[in-house]
């Protein structure tokens, strides 16, 4: 029996159902004639509060609302990759083909391209008995990506018939499973998952490889790990979105997953446009191949925005759960948490801080808690990854999520206004940020970048400080009345953050950078600090060495040293040797 | 549906409430009759069961429980659309105000407009010129984009929207043309006049359709009027193929007015007093700019916003600059040193300025010179902190040259006349002109070769 309640009341993106219903919470509903999508948010003996992921305009007292039994759920199968979804997984392609250039309210599509068909390797047999997780078979989804089928982790049994290999599309049943109980299913290429449960895994598994972003000031200063958790906030103009760009680029994941939460049409428009162009360095396939944009853009309903994140991350766990390393870039979950807020007001619920429900701060450490590096319910090692840029309000750190984000986050990417008003990009301050993973992650630098990789990045760290801690008398008296060991500190200081941390997004050589060569370029900062150190001491001023062009010209290697060629970073020790007896024999 | 309601079970400032109502939808418009001669309009905000609560947009003061029938509509707010829009002038909702009569429709369209699908978008890449050098130079307006000017009363933000209107240009050899919507939301009558007397002077009046909403007007009014214009900006864009740009000011009023209904609703507030979905509809007007695929026309916007106490994390502004493509932000300091227009180009920004620059749009110097000057006047903030403390007489030769190319940056790029219309490559030259005050070595945003052009040994 289908169980329907009819409309009370209507308030925004919020409907009520009077008297006792038989929905239960979180139920997946169709609101009125034109079947809009919504969920059950409260009930109680006499009212049902139910949320509506579309515009509610002309919705009345007296349309029907009709439940459907399960949760708000998205369809797990082939054909998300390479794809552009709204907050519920409904494609914007296929609404775009339904309802044109608009989206339009009640639009029925499929998730996926049932029509579709892909090449399947059945990897089971008759007698197989099989785990909740278990692969069934295998389907190359993109050029870039093979897509693993798996048993639903609800399912367990034994394999009694199995298709032969071949083409299959997403209704073709290709295996069929006899449950411990007896009964038998058909198992095809699709399963469903609700957003808010995270999908089971075996084990939580220690973390300990970093993911590799090619950006110099994360990869050495602040690095995330596989499975790691971080927080990029900045107000507006301070570069988050060409940050989460970049790493979305750039970064050694298997898949990414972009979700575009409030934030500009045009953004998404040109995401999509770029990703399918660009090439991945590592593989030579094209971006869009392994990944997977959701757009909830700032106009589309409010609703769909708090569940978009939700829907991310489930689609992300699934391609975990194939063993595979994901991403999230989340952009913005300041527009997730005001959409709770905007959702919590309709319902008139006691504000906590700024209007925020007290919920936020669950809300938010559930949503980062879902990252992490897991065993597989199939042994296989995977990891999700989030990235989620925080947009504050007046751009000020102590507003409620970023602190509450801050809490549950391990690394956190401060973006700076005034570093992006003097267009120094990325604007990550190298005050503010940190990175919790230092310790996890530094036997791995040491181990396979080079043995003294951190103790170079202490040096780096500790040369800003001081520059910092410089900086404040120079800004009261001026540079000329320090001391010559103090001018090449704030000199060298200078290099650093002009020739290594400032990093050119559209220069094809430096915006994505090899791990091996910020090692190199770190070593010959290093190197030029000392040589120009010893020069000092035995009381050459500065501003005798700053006649040679050498400080300029290892500014310039980042523009100038191709990521191929990087035997020719050895020339510039040679330089700094000749800068240095060039110094000695002059003066 | 002709069924009217008599009576109303309440009125509290702007809103009403009706009880008995049969067959009412949200956002449904209801038509109003007072007295039998007075027509008002309303939007139904909220309904349970038989009982709807109405926003009036026009001001309730004569209303009372018994003077009033009310008739639904059957839809939400519609516009009557066709070209005979451009050259008329009409009221906040969209009714005639120049005597003309109503327009003939040729289509009529929902007001509230439909999210444009991201797959259906195509990425703005042209620029416009306005002839600005602080804008054309460092914050480059693109075809289909939003850009905001942040300012503050007393500040000459009229003049510089007026001066962009009638300069603005596609290219020099580009004979599209384009056509302006005009919204104006809590404005100053003399400020209308001014715009009014502006577009007859520079020869647009034919191209301007003009939304009018008066300070003096119903504040209700001024929620619907950004809508309404943009509705009928989409219309000419999309499916007359017109290039549009469309003048908002003062989205701050529009936001008061929210704030304002939002509280005599009893709603939950969030910040300052605005409620939690200030946000979102912010968004669901700015986000109308843009250009779909396979149209030829596009809507830019231009929207213009006071910021409360010149205060940029004020939610109004700040809440704009999350949603649009950057801002220019207009400065009390430059004004006070009587430089026009008075453009803080630090915090000012075009984030779709990089893909309509360089090479086969402006010029390839573009980007790094636009790079380099942002650096470089950052770097004068700093010595004039430093000349203010120990005075200018102390400071590094090197400080010295920097503000002195401050001073010359600010008087001479900046700065130029309301009816200066500077060409790119005037724009460009003068940037590098200006930077031949600092010595090379410090220009370390700009890539060899383009220097090695732009500023020889």
């Amino acid at each position: 029996m289908t169980k329907q309640g009819i409309i009370y009341g209507v308030n925004g993106p919020v409907i009520y159902i009077k008297g006792k219903t038989e929905f239960q919470m979180a139920e997946m509903v169709y609101v009125g004639k034109e079947r809009l999508v919504g969920e059950v948010i409260a009930l109680s003996r006499n009212l049902t509060t139910i949320q509506v992921y579309e515009e509610t305009t002309g919705l009345a007292p007296g349309d029907e609302v009709i439940g459907t039994d399960a949760p708000i759920s998205v369809t797990l199968a082939p054909g998300i990759l390479n794809n552009i979804f709204d907050g519920i997984e409904r494609p914007l392609a296929s609404i775009a083909k339904a309802s044109g250039a608009y989206i339009a309210r009640g639009v029925s599509v499929d998730s996926l391209d049932y029509e579709k068909s892909w090449d399947v390797t059945l990897c089971v047999k008759p007698g197989d008995v099989v785990k909740g997780g278990a692969i069934l078979a295998t389907t190359p989804e993109t050029k870039a990506i093979v897509h693993k089928v798996m048993l639903s982790p609800n399912l367990a049994g034994t394999i009694v018939s199995v298709m032969p290999n071949g083409s299959y599309t997403l209704k073709d049943t290709i295996a069929t499973l006899q449950k411990e109980d007896g009964s038998i299913v058909d198992l095809t290429m699709v399963q469903k998952w609700p957003i808010r449960i995270p999908r089971p895994t075996a084990a939580r598994e220690r973390i300990s490889l970093p993911l590799i972003t090619g950006q110099r000031i994360l990869d050495t200063l602040f690095p995330i790990a596989k499975g790691g958790t971080a927080a990029i906030p900045g107000g507006f103009g301070t570069g988050k979105t060409m940050n989460q760009h970049q790493i979305a680029k750039w970064s050694d994941a298997d898949i990414i997953i972009y979700i575009g939460c409030g934030e500009r049409g045009n953004e998404m428009t040109q995401v999509l446009e770029e990703f399918s162009q660009l090439e991945d360095p590592k593989s030579g396939n094209l971006l869009m191949e392994r990944t997977t944009l959701i757009a909830n853009t700032s106009n589309m309903p409010v609703a769909a925005r708090e569940a978009s994140i939700y829907t991310g991350i489930t689609l992300a766990e699934y391609y975990r759960d194939m063993g595979y390393d994901v991403a999230i870039m989340a952009d913005s979950t300041s527009r997730w948490a005001e959409a709770l807020r905007e959702l919590s007001g309709r319902l008139e619920e006691m504000p906590a801080e700024e209007g925020f429900p007290a919920y936020l701060a669950s809300r938010l450490a559930a949503f980062y808690e879902r990252a992490g590096m897991v065993e597989t319910l199939n042994g296989e090692e995977g990891s999700v990854s989030i990235i989620g840029a925080v947009s504050p309000q007046g751009g000020d750190f102590s507003e409620p999520v970023t602190q509450n984000t801050k809490r549950f986050v391990r690394c956190f990417w401060g973006l700076d206004k005034s570093l992006a008003y003097s267009r120094h990009f990325p604007a990550i301050h190298w005050l503010t940020s940190y990175s919790e993973y230092l310790d996890d992650l530094g036997p791995w630098y040491n181990e396979n970048v080079a043995g003294d990789f951190m103790d170079c990045r202490m040096k780096i760290v500790e040369l800003l400080n001081q520059e910092s801690t410089l900086m404040e008398i120079v800004k009261l008296i001026g540079s000329d009345v320090l001391p010559d060991d103090q001018k090449l500190t704030l000199e060298i200081a200078r290099v650093i953050r002009l020739g290594f941390l400032q990093q050119n997004a559209f220069h094809p050589e430096d915006t994505c950078v090899p791990l091996q060569k910020q090692y190199q370029m770190m070593k010959i900062i290093l190197y030029l600090y000392t040589k120009s150190k010893e020069l000092v001491e035995m009381g050459m001023p500065v501003s005798i060495l700053r006649e040679n062009n050498i400080f300029e010209k290892v500014i310039a290697i980042k523009y100038d040293v191709p990521n191929n060629r990087l035997d020719a970073l050895d020339q510039y020790f040679k330089d700094i040797d000749a800068f240095y007896e060039d110094v000695l024999a002059r003066n | 549906m002709n069924i009217e309601y008599m009576g109303l079970s309440e009125i509290n400032g702007p809103l009403i409430a009706i009880e008995g109502i049969r067959g009412a939808s949200y956002d449904e418009i209801v038509e109003i009759t007072v007295n039998q001669k007075e027509r008002k309009l309303g939007k139904i905000v909220e309904i349970y069961e038989d009982r709807a609560v109405i926003q009036v947009f026009q001001n309730t003061d004569n209303m009372s429980l018994t003077n009033c029938r009310t008739r639904l509509t059957g839809h939400p707010m519609e516009l009557a659309l066709s070209d005979a829009l451009l050259g008329r002038t009409f009221n906040g909702v969209g009714e005639p105000l120049d005597g003309q009569g109503a327009i003939i429709a040729e289509k009529r369209a929902d007001v509230n407009g439909k999210p444009l699908n991201p797959v259906s978008r195509e990425y703005p890449r042209n620029y416009i010129r306005t002839g600005i050098s602080a804008i054309d130079g460092l914050t480059t307006l693109i075809r289909g984009q939003k850009l905001p000017i942040f300012s503050g009363n007393g500040l000459p933000h009229d003049q510089l929207a007026a001066q962009i209107v009638r300069q603005a240009s596609l290219g020099e050899d580009s004979k599209e043309e384009f056509a302006i919507v005009f919204a104006a939301m809590g404005l100053k009558y003399d400020v209308a006049e001014y715009f009014k007397k502006t577009f007859e002077e520079s020869g647009v009046s034919s191209h301007v359709c003009m939304f009018l909403n008066l300070a003096n007007d119903p504040v209700v009014e001024r929620l619907i009027t950004p809508k309404v214009a943009l509705t009928a900006a989409e219309y000419l864009a999309f499916e007359k193929g017109k290039h549009i740009l469309v003048i908002l000011t003062d989205m701050t009023s529009f936001a008061e007015a929210m704030r304002e209904v939002s509280s005599s609703r009893g709603e939950i507030p969030s910040r300052k007093g605005y409620p939690g979905y200030l946000y979102s509809e912010l968004s669901t007007i700015y986000e109308r700019a843009g250009i779909v695929q396979g149209s030829t026309g596009s809507v830019t916007q231009i929207p213009i916003l006071t910021m409360p106490n010149d205060d940029i994390t004020h939610p109004i502004p700040d809440l704009t600059g999350y949603i649009t493509e950057g801002q220019i932000v207009l400065d009390r300091t430059l004004n006070g040193k009587g430089i026009y227009p008075p453009i803080n180009v630090l915090p000012s920004l075009s984030r779709l300025m990089k893909d309509g620059i360089g090479k086969g749009y402006t010029r390839e110097d573009h980007q790094d010179l636009a790079n380099q000057l942002f650096s470089s006047y950052a770097k004068v903030g700093d010595a004039r902190a430093l000349a203010s403390v120990i005075g200018e007489d102390e400071l590094s030769p090197l400080d010295q040259k920097y503000l002195e190319f401050g001073r010359a940056f600010e008087s001479r790029f900046v700065g130029q006349s309301f009816t200066e219309n500077r060409t790119i490559e005037d724009t460009l030259n003068l940037g590098w002109e200006l930077l031949k005050i600092i010595p090379r070595s410090e220009l370390d945003r700009v890539n060899t070769k383009i220097l090695d052009q732009y500023y020889p040994v």
